[in-house]
């Protein structure tokens, strides 16, 4: 479990101490910025571009010399090998902040994202140094991975003049690793999965149609009594009063009745523009469903349109509908 | 016992918090100093106190909020539902509670925040199977699930009937920026907009653009209501109501009224208007300003329909010639609305129909005898006429 209460109000009191400082280290290039790297960088990454490893080519660029790639900034000033040995220098205010987390159970830690910006060319002879602030440290948050902390950096890089040549920010997220669940066969509660649409909440009164659904059809309700079709299904009939029922499968053939395309907010499993209409089916009865494969701007009041009952992400059958042949 | 509620109870005192995008403090706190200002403004003390009411949607308890103010003895407590739809139905059941003698003085409030705690906008999802989550159920899975969303429906098939043009839909906007312009509270104070602008803004769910949908607020309000005796009494001019109903209609569901033969038939409006006309003894031809309620520009049209300031399908040409704006047939919402003041869940617009009574808006109309306050649209829903004493 999280910590909570007043230690967790201390905690929180200890990371905002961390909030804007430099961590304490200056990075300074091992290298100048060098043709062997940028060619064993260029080999490595696949990139071809003259002006990074062919000195004629590179003459002729718009650059008139070799520079180096730009995505190439951090590599300037990483620590090499050494940095993999675990050991961190004392000065170091990122490590503390990372074993004060570590403290407090919040020891796993992921890279989220990172942000660059690059405000010139680098060429053969440059020497590049950087530092690091600590931007920000958001509020616990529950993530996917487990409740934690996201730890925004932010280095700026500058050349052998003091002038700026670039940025970088990093976001790390430092977490409550969830304790293995006890039924760890189980993949899909460790497994992430893309996103799925929002699904009914089942009951007595609408179970039965989302059953047939699952079987492709599209049911309409119907009273037993009076035989009066209805939708949205309900559990007494609203002309006669019966409580018995039964139901009716739609052929999906209608027009549309009124639609609208939803462009904010975007909800994750749905792809947006989102057209949804409501369909006069032929039996009389509305539907609310969308309508696929169309320009939203061609959908239009009265279109006749057919549907199909269709998976609509990994999981979930839906009728939807297409504009008719 | 009164057989009707006309002129049985009078607004004496409101009160509201700011109106920002964060509070930085509970709905509770916002309640409480809602409350505390109204109860002030009136005149009154916590102790005169013996009724509150809100709508189901608050989140803050009747006796949260009478333990924060020193409210003391409640003999009178409830609760309307349906959202804005409630925004004047809490005023039916204060109305209720004086003139059957069942308290002598209700406060009504509404607080949320709108826009750093849950907003609206995000959409219904999970909760218990309840048939209300049913109800949402036949939407969520499509992807409609936002008050835009389900207005917007209705809207287009209310623009492909009648001829209605988002150039319509934008007078309705600018009428009302222009007295929010006006108005310090609201958040586009000082701020003009332009059809221009309207037009080039993005669309959130089609056919209706930004400046179409009301903001999401944080802040609170509240009035007091009392019996037009202890009215006379008190030290501001009362508002005295004339008339409040309550109404739902056939084949009613939340927001999402799409089975009816008629989709653009709002049923629960008419009913609303009707008893208010009815109750009041007025026609739509003796209100000198209103407020109407605003969640979407689009159901400021409907509800001008439905209250007889014009025909079935003829709002947009009622209000093109600038009928909304002060000096117009109907200026309306003249605190900029849930456009452009705040959105409060239209108590806010019951504390502006106060000030149109009192004649202190800050776009006060010449004449304001009695003025229109209605509530949300696409819900069960509620209307009151104000007057003066």
């Amino acid at each position: 479990m999280a910590i909570s209460g007043t230690e967790r109000e201390e905690f929180e009191k200890q990371l905002e101490a961390y909030v804007g400082i430099d961590i304490g280290l200056e990075d300074q290039g091992r290298d100048p910025v060098n043709a062997a790297m940028v060619r064993h960088w260029c080999e490595a990454m696949g990139d071809g571009c003259g002006a990074y490893t062919d000195p004629v080519q590179a003459a002729a660029s718009v650059h008139g010399e070799l520079v180096a790639p730009p995505t190439m900034l951090q590599a300037w000033i990483l620590g090499g090998v050494s940095m993999a040995s675990g050991e961190s220098d004392p000065r170091d205010k990122q490590k503390e902040l990372h074993r004060l987390f570590d403290s407090k159970g919040f020891t796993g830690v992921v890279a989220t994202n990172t942000e660059q910006e690059y405000t010139r060319y680098l060429k053969m002879g440059d020497e590049i140094c950087a530092k690091t602030v600590i931007e920000s440290i958001s509020e616990q948050k529950a993530t996917g991975l487990g409740i934690g902390y996201f730890i925004n950096t932010r280095t700026t890089f500058r050349d052998q003049n003091d002038e700026e040549v670039g940025w970088l920010t990093f976001r790390v997220l430092k977490f409550e690793i969830a304790e293995a669940s006890a039924s760890s066969s189980d993949e899909s509660s460790v497994t992430p999965s893309r996103p799925q649409r929002l699904k009914p909440a089942l009951g007595h009164d609408n179970a039965w149609w989302w059953d047939c659904v699952e079987k492709d059809e599209l049911a309409i309700q119907r009273c037993s009594s009076c035989h009066a079709l209805r939708h949205p299904p309900r559990p007494m009939c609203g002309e006669c009063q019966a409580s018995d029922w039964d139901f009716v499968f739609s052929t999906g053939q209608g027009t549309i009745y009124s639609f609208v395309v939803i462009r904010h907010p975007e909800v994750p499993g749905y792809t947006y523009p989102l057209v949804v209409a409501v369909v006069e089916l032929e039996e009389g009865t509305r539907f609310v469903g969308n309508v696929l494969d169309i320009d939203p701007a061609e959908v239009e009041v009265g279109m006749s349109v057919q549907a199909s009952i269709e998976l609509v992400d990994d999981e979930m059958k839906l009728p939807v509908f297409r504009r008719a042949q | 016992m009164p057989t009707t509620l006309k002129d049985e109870a009078a607004i004496v005192g409101i009160g509201e918090t700011e109106y920002s995008k964060n509070s930085g403090r509970s709905e509770l706190a916002l309640a409480a100093e809602a409350c505390r200002a109204a109860i002030a403004d009136a005149g009154l003390t916590p102790a005169d106190i013996d009724g509150m009411t809100t709508f189901t949607m608050d989140n803050t308890d009747e006796i949260e909020v009478a333990r924060a103010v020193g409210v003391g003895d409640l003999t009178f407590f409830s609760r309307t539902p349906h959202g804005g739809g409630a925004a004047i139905g809490v005023m039916h059941q204060a109305v209720m509670a004086v003139a059957t003698g069942s308290a002598k003085a209700v406060v009504v409030y509404r607080a949320l925040n709108g826009r750093s705690g849950a907003r609206y906008s995000e959409g219904v999802s999970g909760g218990p199977t309840t048939s209300d989550l049913i109800h949402w159920s036949w939407y969520m899975p499509s992807g409609l699930m936002t008050p835009a969303s389900w207005v917007a429906m209705v809207t287009q098939r209310y623009m492909h009937e009648t001829g209605c043009t988002s150039e319509d839909l934008a007078e309705v906007c600018i009428a009302q920026r222009e007295h929010a312009i006006k108005n310090p509270r609201a958040f586009f104070h000082g701020k003009p907009l332009t059809l221009e602008e309207h037009q080039a803004a993005r669309h959130i769910v089609e056919p209706l653009r930004l400046y179409d949908c009301c903001q999401e607020t944080d802040g609170g309000a509240a009035c007091v209501v009392v019996s037009p005796e202890m009215a006379r009494d008190l030290p501001n001019p009362p508002a005295l109501i004339r008339a409040v109903a309550q109404g739902a209609g056939a084949h009613q569901e939340s927001m999402t009224s799409f089975y009816r033969p008629t989709m653009t038939d709002l049923p629960e409006v008419d009913l609303s208007a009707r008893q208010c006309w009815e109750i009041s003894g007025l026609t739509a031809d003796d209100i000198d300003a209103a407020v109407i309620y605003d969640a979407f520009s689009s159901i400021v049209l409907w509800q001008l329909e439905s209250y007889g300031f014009c025909k079935k399908g003829e709002a947009a040409d009622f209000i093109r010639d600038g009928a909304l704006r002060l000096g117009g047939r109907l200026p309306t919402n003249t605190h900029g609305g849930q456009l452009s003041e705040a959105y409060v869940h239209g108590m806010n617009g019951v504390n502006e129909g106060v000030r149109l009574i009192r004649g202190t808006s800050t776009s006060q109309p010449a004449k304001n005898e009695h003025v229109l306050v209605t509530a949300g649209v696409g819900v069960p829903t509620s209307g009151m006429i104000l007057g003066q004493a």
